[in-house]
């Protein structure tokens, strides 16, 4: 198993500490909310969709480190991107977390969300690290709830 | 004759989880409340069981099937025995505590339980006392009121004659929070209750691996637990109930076993406590259990609650000890359960990282929402004690601790 190290990172807890784009955006275009229901890790994605493109977007709830960075770097990163990245974007971290895609190897758009690629050593924490990017392809397929469970 | 003095080293010996390493160390299990590890003696009379005397119970001419219902009966002797019930008539074996819970609020629930009836639940309930209740309620139209606890995490039982209105139906209370692990004064609440006429149903899954629990003494109606909190197998449980309600409560599951004679036109019930118990039941498990119980008290249930009450002290003084860490309940009366958050880290995240170091732990909302709703929390770290474990295990999960901490800072 990796060590805990590995994953708390610096860049990770940082974001945990200080997340980025933290809040609701009022009005938005697209929303949805998240639950992790094993773990109460609960956040609420607001969205700003204009021709296309993800203009803003927000994060707003509680959960542990793994899941509030990983909703902090994903609201970073998929800021400014169009719909259509944005969805790659969902599919390319859930492959790397799930081993199926090596970051290292494989052309993506993850960015610095790489540093998520230890939590699939610790499969108990995938859905930690997974529960932002489920949420944000709900809010972009219209549906308003998704669970991790 | 003296007993050997209590000697968790030579207890230890008896779960093969203690002393195979695990990431290269041996493993460091703080999480019974989850589930008890289940000691050598126990799987070992299982395995004779299931080898050489196991066939269905309750059927047949076969001197097998005699000698394993006789086994079966006799696990069912030894919970009355335990429970110190009137009769084995009144122990009914589940899959846990919560079919029990499940079973009583679908027999006894149904039957009395109408249109603005209340059910009386206590604030730290478990899930599995709060669901099946609130089911039944919306079915039926009928409310939940809830007895409140203080900060502290124990019971305000100040107004607990005014929440005991004509309307109240039963009142369900947990005897040890499986999250604040305070020990509830049931038998004074029971008596309360009683003085207005209501029933009480005692969840004890928590309760009974710490103490020793008289059912009549409390005078409970219905008393709950399970086999896997209490150095047993899952998939056994026991719902204790007074014979004079057993008796008038209408059937749940209904088939095999339960039945006196079956006919096109009409079936017949047989009696306590065969009635609740259709179909083929967890005789392994049953017959596990009773082993369990064989074996807490030839370790002497007295000493073992002595044994681990001095164990929580310990913990509770090492980790009060450690800034930024705050324990979660504090009530007076407490079973060797120890929840605790640590400022500014989530407990899944001290979880993970204690995991890595082989100390396991429950980090989560342990099935008890409206408790942590109630703290004002979405979850805590939890440290629960057995009887094998050491204050070296203490040590271990403070060192674990200061750890998260320092990755953290």
């Amino acid at each position: 198993m990796t060590d805990p190290r590995e994953l708390y990172q610096q860049v990770i807890l940082e974001h945990n500490k200080k997340p980025r784009n933290f809040g609701k955006l009022d009005p938005c275009t697209h929303h949805a909310h998240g639950l992790n229901p094993l773990c109460g890790d609960d956040i609420e994605l607001t969205l700003v969709v204009e021709d296309g493109i993800v203009k803003d977007l927000k994060f707003s709830g509680h959960g542990c480190a793994i899941s509030q960075a990983s909703s902090s770097l994903m609201t970073v990163n998929v800021k400014g991107k169009s719909v259509a990245e944005a969805a790659t974007m969902v599919a390319q971290f859930r492959d790397m977390i799930r081993g199926k895609l090596d970051p290292a190897i494989d052309a993506h758009l993850l960015g610095k969300l790489i540093l998520f690629q230890g939590v699939k050593d610790l499969p108990i924490r995938v859905k930690c690290a997974v529960l932002p990017w489920a949420t944000l392809h709900s809010a972009l397929e219209g549906e308003s709830a998704v669970s991790t469970e | 004759m003296t007993p050997p003095p209590f000697d968790p080293t030579t207890i230890r010996r008896d779960f093969p989880l203690l002393t195979t390493p695990f990431h290269g160390k041996p493993m460091i299990y703080l999480d019974s409340a989850v589930s008890g590890l289940v000691p050598l003696p126990v799987l070992g009379r299982m395995d004779h069981y299931q080898r050489l005397e196991h066939t269905n119970v309750h059927r047949g001419v076969s001197t097998l099937s005699q000698e394993a219902t006789d086994r079966f009966e006799e696990a069912r002797e030894k919970v009355r025995s335990f429970l110190n019930a009137a009769s084995t008539k009144e122990i009914i074996w589940t899959r846990g505590t919560t079919e029990a819970i499940n079973l009583v609020a679908q027999t006894f629930g149904r039957a009395n339980i109408h249109a603005g009836d209340e059910i009386l639940l206590s604030a730290m309930e478990h899930h599995a006392n709060i669901v099946p209740w609130q089911m039944l309620a919306e079915e039926r139209g009928a409310k939940l009121r809830v007895i409140p606890m203080s900060d502290a995490g124990e019971l305000i039982l100040d107004d607990l004659e005014a929440l005991l209105t004509p309307h109240t139906k039963l009142l369900g209370v947990v005897q040890v929070s499986n999250v604040l692990g305070t020990i509830n004064p049931v038998k004074e609440i029971i008596a309360r209750a009683h003085a207005k006429g209501v029933p009480v149903l005692v969840d004890g899954a928590q309760a009974v691996p710490h103490l020793t629990v008289d059912v009549q003494d409390l005078d409970a109606d219905f008393y709950v637990f399970s086999g896997h909190k209490l150095s047993g197998p899952t998939g056994i449980g026991v719902l204790y109930g007074k014979k004079a309600l057993l008796e008038k409560m209408p059937p749940w599951h209904g088939g095999g076993s339960m039945i006196l004679s079956v006919s096109w036109e009409k079936t017949t019930y047989i009696g306590l406590p065969g009635k609740f118990e259709a179909g083929t039941p967890a005789i392994t498990q049953a017959i596990g259990l009773g082993a369990a119980l064989d074996y807490l008290q030839g370790l002497g249930l007295d000493r073992i609650a002595a044994y681990e009450h001095e164990l929580l002290h310990y913990a509770t003084e090492k980790l009060s000890a450690i800034e930024g860490l705050c324990i979660v309940g504090n009530a007076k009366a407490k079973a060797s359960v120890l929840s605790f958050v640590l400022e500014g880290i989530h407990p899944h995240d001290v979880g993970s990282i204690l995991d890595h170091d082989g100390i396991v732990v429950r980090a989560g909302h342990h099935c008890a929402q409206p408790v942590m709703q109630r703290l004002g929390i979405p979850a805590t770290t939890r440290a629960s004690f057995a009887y094998f474990n050491t204050r070296e295990d203490v040590n271990a999960l403070v060192a674990g601790i200061l750890k998260v901490q320092e990755i953290f800072k």
